[in-house]
C-alpha cells in the first residue's frame, strides 16, 4: 500500500494579477506533478469514475499509462471516448462526475482527473504530437450537423470514425459554438485550446461550413431533400437569453450575460483593436449564479469595473462550480446572497445609474428540492450601478422547430428527443442544450456521441 | 466568397454594391438583411438586402457610411471580399404569405427615408412583379440623397418624393407628403414606413391619426443577429421582443420608438472614436 500522499494543486496566476489579464487562470499540472497525482489513483476494479463521465472515458486506464510516464499512451487512451480533452480537462464539472465519485473521495480527495486529462492534452499539443484515431473507410453516406459546439463537435468526430462524411454548419463566423462565444478566454483559451482541438476533429475528415444559419440560408428539409444528407443532428445550443422583465430591464447599460460574453469572447472587444465596443462601466451587478454569471463578473472585473454577483439564494445553492465561485471570490468579485433585484433606474439619456433589489430568505422547498425564497418585507434597498449583466438563463431558439415540419417541442420549447437523441422527425437527430435546455459541454457531448451511434444504427437498418 | 462588385457611390456617404453569396441569395426573401464583418477584428453589424439574384447568386447592399465599419464596407473595391456574410435574416415581409385575392385588394404605400429606400425595393419588385400596384414615397435631405426612385418607376411603382430643401418633389418631410397624400383623397390600407427611427415614430403617429395600419422594419443594434445575445431588444405592444427573431417587421403604432433610440444610442460615444481611428487609417492607406 503506497504512503497516502495528498492531492496534488497546480498553480495558478495570482489573483492580484490575474484579475487585470485575459491569461489562464491555472497553470496545469507540471509532468512531476502530473506522475505524483496519478499515483493516487488507485486503478479501483469498477471505476465509479469511469460510470460517472458523460462520455465514459477510461479514467483508470489512461492515468494508469501516466503513472508510468507515457503521454501518449494516456492521450491515446482518452481518444478512444473524447476529442476534446484539454476542453473538458478545464471545464467539465468534475467535482459532481468523475472525481464526485472516486473511491479516494469517500473520505479523503478525490484523484484530480479534469487536471490530469487536461495535462495529458497540453502536453502532447507541447510535444506537436497527435493520436493517430483510427477512421473507418467512407461508407459514403452523408450526414449533417447544426452547430459546431460541444454536440455537433462530438457528433461530427464519432461519425466521421465511422466512416461518414460529415458536415458541420455553423450559423457565427467562429467555429466552437459556446466554447468560442461564451467561454471566456482565462478559462478556456481560444487559439491554444479550442481552435486546437477543433483542428482534431476537423482532421476526421469532418468539413465545417461557417456563416450558416439552419432555418433561415438553409432548411433541414432542404439539406436532406436536395443536398442528399440522410440524416441530420441539430446541436443548434441553447437559445435566446432570458430576462426578468422588470422595470427599466431595456435601459442603456443592461445586457444579457451572452451578450456581455459574446462581445468580449467572440467579437474580441477586451482588446483594443476590436472593431466591436463593449461598455463596462465602473460599477457592474451581474444578476445570476450560474458558471455564466461567474464568466460574466470575472471578465467584467478584469475590463476594469467593480463587480457585484446579486443571487437569491445562499452561497451552498450557487449553480455555478465551486471552483468558478472561488476563483470569482478571489479576485475580489463582491458576492450579495439573498438579494433579488426589483427595478432598474437610468437617467435622462436612458442609462443605467441604479438597482433596486430586496432581500429574500429561504423558505420551503419547491418541486426540484431547492428551498423558495421569499422577499423580506421592507428590504428595499438601492445599489449604485451602472451595467446591470443578467444572467438567467435561456429559452430555446424557435428557428429551426419553425422551420422543420414534424419536428416537435416540449412544455419548455426544447426539442424533443429519446435518449439516444431520434427527434419526432425521421432521420433528425438531437443532441445537446437544444434538447436539455442550458446544462454542461460534457453533457452536450455525451448527447452527441450517443446520437452518432443511433444515426450510425439508423443509416444502416435504412440501406439493408 | 462574398466578392465585391459594381461597388459604386450612390450619393454623398452613400454606395451600393453586389456581393456573391448564392447560399443567401438563394433564400433570401423581401424584408430580410444580412449580418457582415469587414476583417478578423471587423464587428458583425445587420444591413438590409436591397436586392438579391437567385442565378447570379449575388445580394445587392445599399451602405451609408455612419461609423467605423460601414466606413470600412463602403472603402472596399470591386474584386475585395467581405470575411464574412451570413444570411438572410429576420422574417420575411408578411406579405408574401398572403392569399393573391387579399394582396390584390390591398392598397399599400411604402414610405423610404434616406437608405430605407433599399429594403423597400425589394417589397415593391415583389408585389410590381405579380402586377399589384403600390404607392411609394422617397424621402431625402435633397434630391441627391433619393435613391432608387427610377428603378422603382421601372418597376410600374407610383413613386412620390419628397426632399427637405424642396429640390425635388415636394417641399417637407415624408409624413408632410403622405398627409397630403391622403388628404388628397388617396386611400391606403396599409402603410410600411423603413428608414430612419425618427422618421417611422413620425409615420406612425399620422397613420395613427388616420387609422391606417403600419409596419415599421426596425434597424435596432444586433451582435449575433441569430437571437442569442438579446442586444436587439425593443419594446412592442409592452413586450420585450427581438428584433433579430421576432422582427425585423413589427406594427408600428405598437413600437416604442423613443426606448428604441435610446438603445441606439447606446455605443454612440465609443463609435465616434472608432469612426476617427478608423478615417486617419484609411487615409493613410490612401497616402
Amino acid at each position: 500500500m503506497a504512503v497516502k500522499i495528498p492531492r496534488v494543486y497546480p498553480q495558478e496566476q495570482d489573483p492580484k494579477v490575474r484579475s487585470t489579464n485575459f491569461e489562464e487562470v491555472c497553470y496545469g499540472f507540471t509532468s512531476e506533478e502530473a506522475i505524483l497525482e496519478a499515483s493516487r489513483c488507485l486503478d479501483c476494479k469498477n471505476p465509479r469514475c469511469v460510470q460517472a463521465c458523460p462520455v465514459n472515458v477510461q479514467i483508470p486506464a489512461f492515468i494508469r499509462e501516466l503513472k508510468k510516464g507515457d503521454v501518449e499512451a494516456a492521450a491515446a487512451v482518452i481518444a478512444r471516448d473524447s476529442a476534446l480533452p484539454a476542453i473538458c480537462g478545464r471545464v467539465c464539472p468534475q467535482e459532481t462526475q468523475c472525481e464526485g465519485s472516486c473511491v479516494l473521495g469517500i473520505k479523503g480527495e478525490a484523484v484530480s482527473i479534469g487536471k490530469l486529462e487536461r495535462y495529458t492534452a497540453d502536453t502532447m499539443r507541447a510535444m506537436g504530437k497527435k493520436v493517430k484515431v483510427e477512421v473507418q473507410p467512407s461508407n459514403g453516406h452523408k450526414v449533417a450537423v447544426i452547430g459546431s459546439g460541444p454536440a455537433g463537435l462530438a457528433c461530427a468526430g464519432e461519425l466521421a470514425t465511422r466512416g461518414y462524411t460529415v458536415k458541420i454548419f455553423e450559423a457565427l463566423h467562429t467555429a466552437g459554438g459556446v466554447l468560442s462565444y461564451g467561454i471566456p478566454e482565462f478559462r478556456l483559451p481560444k487559439e491554444k485550446v479550442v481552435v486546437a482541438e477543433i483542428q482534431n476533429v476537423k482532421d476526421l475528415g469532418v468539413e465545417i461550413e461557417t456563416n450558416v444559419i439552419v432555418g433561415r440560408t438553409v432548411t433541414i428539409d432542404s439539406l436532406m431533400e436536395e443536398d442528399g444528407y440522410e440524416a441530420v443532428f441539430v446541436g443548434s445550443g441553447a437559445g435566446l437569453p432570458n430576462f426578468m422583465g422588470i422595470e427599466g430591464e431595456n435601459l442603456n447599460g443592461v445586457v444579457s450575460a451572452n451578450e456581455f460574453l459574446t462581445r468580449a469572447n467572440l467579437m474580441h472587444a477586451y482588446q483594443s483593436d476590436a472593431d466591436t465596443p463593449i461598455y463596462v462601466g465602473h460599477r457592474v451587478v451581474v444578476v445570476g449564479g450560474g458558471n455564466v454569471a461567474m464568466d460574466a463578473a470575472r471578465t467584467a472585473k478584469r475590463l476594469g469595473a467593480d463587480v457585484t454577483v446579486v443571487y437569491r439564494r445562499t452561497e451552498k445553492e450557487l449553480p455555478a462550480r465551486v471552483e468558478e465561485v472561488h476563483h470569482a471570490m478571489e479576485e475580489g468579485i463582491n458576492f450579495s446572497f439573498l438579494t433579488n433585484p426589483t427595478a432598474i433606474h437610468g437617467d435622462e439619456k436612458g442609462f443605467v445609474t441604479s438597482i433596486t433589489c430586496v432581500k429574500m430568505e429561504l423558505g420551503e422547498p419547491d418541486e426540484g428540492g431547492r428551498r423558495r425564497p421569499m422577499v423580506i418585507e421592507g428590504s428595499q434597498h438601492d445599489i449604485d450601478a451602472d451595467v446591470v449583466i443578467m444572467s438567467l438563463g435561456t429559452s430555446p431558439n424557435p428557428l429551426i422547430k419553425m422551420t422543420t415540419p414534424g419536428l416537435e417541442t416540449g412544455r419548455r420549447g426544447t426539442l424533443t428527443a429519446t435518449a439516444d437523441g431520434a427527434t419526432t422527425r425521421e432521420g433528425v437527430f438531437a443532441g445537446g442544450d437544444a434538447v436539455t435546455g442550458a446544462a454542461t459541454v460534457i453533457l452536450a457531448m455525451g448527447a452527441g456521441r450517443r446520437a452518432a451511434a443511433a444515426i450510425d444504427a439508423y443509416i444502416q437498418e435504412k440501406n439493408k | 466568397m462574398y466578392k465585391i462588385s459594381e461597388h459604386k457611390l450612390l450619393a454623398p456617404c452613400i454606395y451600393g454594391m453586389k456581393v456573391y453569396a448564392p447560399r443567401v441569395a438563394r433564400a433570401a426573401q423581401p424584408g430580410q438583411f444580412v449580418i457582415v464583418r469587414v476583417g478578423e477584428n471587423g464587428e458583425r453589424i445587420p444591413l438590409t438586402i436591397c436586392d438579391y439574384d437567385r442565378e447570379a447568386g449575388t445580394i445587392t447592399l445599399v451602405v451609408q457610411i455612419i461609423g467605423a465599419s460601414s466606413r470600412k464596407i463602403c472603402a472596399l473595391k470591386d474584386g475585395d471580399s467581405f470575411t464574412d456574410f451570413v444570411g438572410p435574416l429576420g422574417h420575411p415581409s408578411e406579405f408574401i404569405y398572403e392569399s393573391e385575392e387579399k394582396l390584390r385588394s390591398t392598397s399599400r404605400l411604402f414610405v423610404a427615408g434616406g437608405v430605407g429606400a433599399a429594403p423597400v425595393y425589394p417589397q415593391v419588385k415583389w408585389l410590381q412583379e405579380r402586377g399589384i400596384q403600390t404607392d411609394v414615397i422617397i424621402g431625402g435631405k435633397t434630391k441627391d440623397y433619393i435613391l432608387l426612385a427610377s428603378e422603382m418607376r421601372k418597376l410600374g411603382a407610383r413613386v412620390h418624393i419628397a426632399t427637405d430643401d424642396g429640390s425635388e418633389g415636394f417641399n417637407g418631410l415624408v409624413t408632410g407628403l403622405l398627409e397630403k397624400l391622403v388628404e388628397e383623397g388617396h386611400h391606403f390600407d396599409q402603410v410600411i414606413a423603413i428608414g430612419p427611427m425618427i422618421m417611422m415614430k413620425f409615420v406612425a403617429l399620422t397613420t395613427k391619426k388616420y387609422g391606417i395600419p403600419t409596419i415599421a422594419s426596425l434597424n435596432s443594434l444586433m451582435v449575433d443577429g441569430t437571437g442569442m445575445c438579446g442586444a436587439c431588444r425593443v419594446t412592442v405592444g409592452g413586450q420585450t421582443r427581438f428584433t433579430c427573431v421576432d422582427g425585423p417587421e413589427f406594427d408600428a403604432h405598437q413600437v416604442d420608438f423613443d426606448g428604441a433610440m435610446r438603445r441606439s444610442a447606446m455605443y454612440r460615444e465609443m463609435e465616434k472614436k472608432k469612426d476617427c481611428q478608423c478615417m486617419e487609417k484609411l487615409s493613410q492607406e490612401s497616402k
